[in-house]
């Protein structure tokens, strides 16, 4: 018998806020947490504006934030997520001598995460000094003399994307398996489905999953800007990301972290902790298409779909809710409608499918994950987030995408997708806990 | 219903020792060292001066004329990395698109592939002319660049660095349908990408997997913060061949270099019939935490590498006694080595100094994601040839390096290598390699 899977604690540090009941609040009152960007002056940019995780201070959730004091932002972000979560779960941090019942070596940790910035000014400074636009040569010698004089060592350590995952081994303590992925905007959900894929196997009783990634810094956003993916509505940000409208311009850039926490059942009962829902599938695929677009049947998307529900062991019937990608680009969010109608078939346009994008903006490395939050709190709250900013839908995109208000609604199983660039597509399926 | 057996069953490599899998083993063998002086840029006045660097190749040789127009969108850890599952695909026998698309003997949608890759540097150079427009009095001016710069960036300039592109691509070219991922935990990457390849095929996800791992890390930006963090040699005293000394009492520091690894991994009963050749088992893998303020160093003890080593025998069901090589990460930082010794001998206990040990970094580099793909290869060989090549750059051990690592080739026949790796901030692995014994489970 396979080991069942469920949540027992989660943490969020994002745009709407960084506790869950303020995001879930934000979330349900249909709030946006997109503004103009302060993180670097932007105001010449094409798109100046992002969802920005705003005034976080990571040192108030921990004892000993000197050990972290170098972390890069998405770094940070883990911290305070994987704090809250692990307090939920009833995970000790901080500690050589944990009393929560865990084995430190069946304690693992898996996230999507991605790059740290650049020390900005550091770094094009160097290059402001050694590059002969004459020439169109670098002068390596004086290039390497003032980037030694000038960056600083933990700053460009913490660029190396598998950072957030080292700051939670040593917040945890966490010596079981440890992995971090980076499948562009599919990374979180394929990191809960293979940490769920890893407990089930038997090889950890606990993984500390999910994402933490922030790509607003100038080089993330000028090549997001130069792929044109981002919306550049300047004068309206908060209507920016309008996921399945007709007039959608693309999707807005956004930071943060979630984190979850896996548990296999027996631990979770043995423990006598809260159990928040219940993973039931995973399903993962790639296109082979083409680096830039999705493939226009939706084929990779539509195998991942499948591929989960089959893990899941139940027919598209039976899902209550459908938290889609929805990034507000013209292609996602019409190829995914593909998706949708291609699996789901006669309850297609039955079914619930909203996209949280349009308040969180876009978390990259971390979306799947705040996304699959959002479905553990519409299961345990009865209450489906909205995609806001729907007025003026496509006439070519029919589902249900519940529109402006969030709705209440009994939801027993939700899907969650994401879909990365390069045809990353990966799913997850989770369940309302019961005990058979 | 027993666990699938996963079988290697393809392998190749662009490595500083040469451009397939085949020369690199016959460098190694014949105790070639591929690190020489830095090739790839000018070094005047810049602090290392020695790499390990893949000799000159073209990627589009290795890429079918109908994705040829995305070379251009391919940075060197691509190109390094499209190269090797090239020449994996073809020493499996295996038919893909890629090879020939009239002739696919495997079904995409039961292909996975699964790569460690690195945090991809940008070119310096290619943001040149753009930070050339968007100076004001001599200083970087962040609002010039929102205007001019960044129109100067070329369009698709994102995408030739994201890490899972080395994957994408690679995905597209032998058209790998399956499950995809991308593992981004530095230098233990590779290892920790083919375990979990490893894993996708016993839960019958695919039969066959594409894995291991690529990364160029002679980039100006890498090199640089190697040296920042301490890890690279910086002084310049011996010729380019002695600067890396895994475990040696004159080791100062890590040489860097790029490469690109990657493995077939199949189910076994898939591989038998259909005539596959076998070249060795993934018998077993494990992976821990190294818990370390120090970000940048092992913990001295090496616990994390420890419990890897541990997991990854309980996995093969073997002891120590049955391991007949260890090939260690050994980079020739002093104080890393000696925490992998500890590992290993706390580990293995006293079999530990008798099991032959093998660094490869003297004579390969140390390549980032890629170091652990071109081990698990070079393992492979070992066990095919029944030879352990000769140890290089470690003439007389640093205190403290108790193990049974010597100069002189031997004749063994070799049943079961352990592999181990660990990156700088926290990661640890280890995988335990089997020689195909030609038995099935029933």
């Amino acid at each position: 018998m396979t080991e069942r899977i469920v949540i027992t604690g989660m943490g969020i540090v994002c745009p709407l806020g960084e506790t869950i009941d303020s995001v879930w609040g934000k979330m349900k009152a249909g709030e946006s947490g997109i503004a103009k960007t302060t993180i670097f002056d932007a105001s010449t940019f094409p798109a100046n504006f992002s969802a920005e995780v705003k005034n976080y201070d990571f040192t108030k959730y921990l004892k000993n934030p000197e050990h972290h004091k170098h972390g890069n932002r998405g770094s940070q972000f883990a911290l305070g997520a994987a704090a809250q979560a692990c307090r939920q779960a009833g995970i000790d941090i901080e500690t050589e001598k944990p009393s929560d019942g865990i084995a430190r070596d069946r304690l693992g940790i898996y996230l999507g995460a991605g790059e740290g910035s650049a020390d900005n000014e550091v770094f094009f400074g160097t290059i402001v000094n050694a590059w002969n636009d004459q020439t169109g040569e670098m002068n390596w010698g004086k290039w390497s003399e003032e980037a030694l004089a000038t960056m600083k060592p933990m700053h460009e350590l913490e660029q190396e994307s598998n950072m957030p995952v080292t700051h939670i081994a040593l917040l945890t303590g966490a010596r079981g398996p440890t992995r971090s992925c980076l499948t562009a905007c599919a990374a979180s959900t394929q990191a809960i489905g293979e940490a769920t894929m890893i407990i089930r196997r038997g090889d950890a009783d606990v993984m500390i999953s999910g994402g933490a990634h922030s790509m607003i810094h100038p080089l993330g956003m000028t090549g997001f800007i130069r792929l044109t993916a981002l919306s550049t509505r300047n004068d309206s940000p908060q209507t920016a990301s309008r996921p399945f409208s007709i007039s959608r311009d693309g999707f807005v850039l956004g930071e943060g972290a979630a984190i979850l926490i896996l548990e296999s059942l027996s631990s979770a009962k043995k423990r006598g902790v809260k159990i928040l829902a219940e993973v039931i599938g995973y399903g993962s695929s790639s296109d082979a298409f083409r680096v830039t677009d999705m493939h226009e049947e939706a084929r990779g998307a539509i195998q991942a779909i499948q591929a989960a529900l089959t893990d899941a062991k139940i027919s598209y019937k039976d899902v209550d809710y459908i938290n889609t990608h929805g990034t507000s680009t013209t292609e996602n969010d019409s190829i995914e409608t593909k998706a949708i109608k291609a699996v789901f078939k006669e309850m297609a346009k039955k079914i619930p499918a909203s996209s949280v994008k349009s308040m969180l903006g876009h978390l990259i490395g971390a979306a799947g994950a705040a996304e699959l939050i959002s479905c553990v709190l519409a299961i345990s709250d009865g209450i489906i987030p909205p995609t806001i900013n729907l007025h003026e839908p496509d006439p070519q995109l029919d589902l249900d995408y519940v529109p402006n208000e969030a709705r209440k609604a009994q939801v027993n199983i939700a899907l969650s997708e994401s879909f990365g660039f390069g045809g990353q597509n990966n799913v997850v399926i989770i369940k309302r806990f019961e005990e058979n | 219903m027993s666990m699938p057996r996963v079988a290697i069953t393809g392998l190749g490599a662009l490595s500083p020792l040469g451009l397939t899998a085949k020369e690199m083993w016959d460098g190694l063998a014949s105790g070639k060292c591929g690190i020489t002086s830095i090739k790839a840029f000018e070094t005047t006045n810049f602090p290392c001066q020695y790499a390990g660097q893949v000799p000159e190749f073209k990627p589009q040789q290795y890429v079918p004329k109908s994705h040829r127009k995305a070379v251009k969108l391919m940075c060197r850890d691509i190109q390094l990395a499209v190269g090797a599952a090239k020449e994996a695909v073809q020493s499996s026998g295996l038919i893909t698109k890629g090879i020939d698309e009239n002739n696919i003997n495997i079904d995409p949608t039961r292909m996975a592939i699964n790569l460690g890759a690195g945090i991809i540097s940008c070119e310096l150079p290619e943001l040149g002319p753009a930070i050339a427009k968007s100076v004001t009095d001599g200083k970087f001016d962040m609002r010039k660049w929102g205007k001019e710069g960044l129109e100067a960036v070329t369009p698709l300039w994102l995408l030739k660095f994201l890490p899972n592109m080395l994957a994408c691509h690679i995905g597209i070219i032998h058209d790998i349908q399956g499950p995809s991922n991308t593992i981004t935990c530095a230098e233990a990457a590779a290892h920790l990408a083919i375990g979990e390849a490893g894993k996708v095929i016993q839960r019958r996800w695919a039969d066959v997997a594409l894995t291991g791992g690529a990364e160029a890390k002679v980039n100006p930006i890498v090199m640089i913060r190697q040296c920042l963090l301490k890890r690279a040699r910086t002084e310049n005293d011996t010729p380019p061949e002695s600067a890396c000394r895994p475990f040696d009492a004159d080791a100062k520091g890590s040489v860097f270099g790029e490469g690109a690894g990657v493995i077939v991994l199949e189910e076994l009963e898939h591989a038998k019939k259909r005539g596959a050749k076998i070249y060795a088992e993934l018998a077993g893998a494990g992976e821990s935490n190294n818990i370390n303020p120090v970000y940048e160093q092992l913990e001295p003890d090496a616990k994390g590498l420890q419990i890897a080593i541990k997991k990854a025998l309980a996995e093969a069901q073997i002891t120590p006694e049955d391991l007949d090589l260890i090939i260690p990460h050994g980079l020739g930082i002093p104080a890393d080595d000696l925490a992998e010794v500890r590992a290993i001998q706390n580990a293995l206990g006293q079999t530990a100094v008798k099991i032959p040990t093998w660094p490869t970094k003297s004579m390969l580099s140390a390549t980032g994601a890629a170091g652990g793909a071109l081990d698990v290869i070079a393992a492979v060989c070992a066990m095919t040839e029944g030879k352990i090549p000769a140890a290089r750059n470690c003439e007389k051990k640093a205190a403290g390096c108790e193990l049974n690592i010597t100069g002189e080739p031997q004749q063994k026949d070799i049943r079961y290598v352990l592999c181990c790796s660990y990156t700088y901030g926290s990661q640890t692995a280890a995988l335990v390699l089997k020689k195909f014994d030609g038995k099935t489970n029933d």
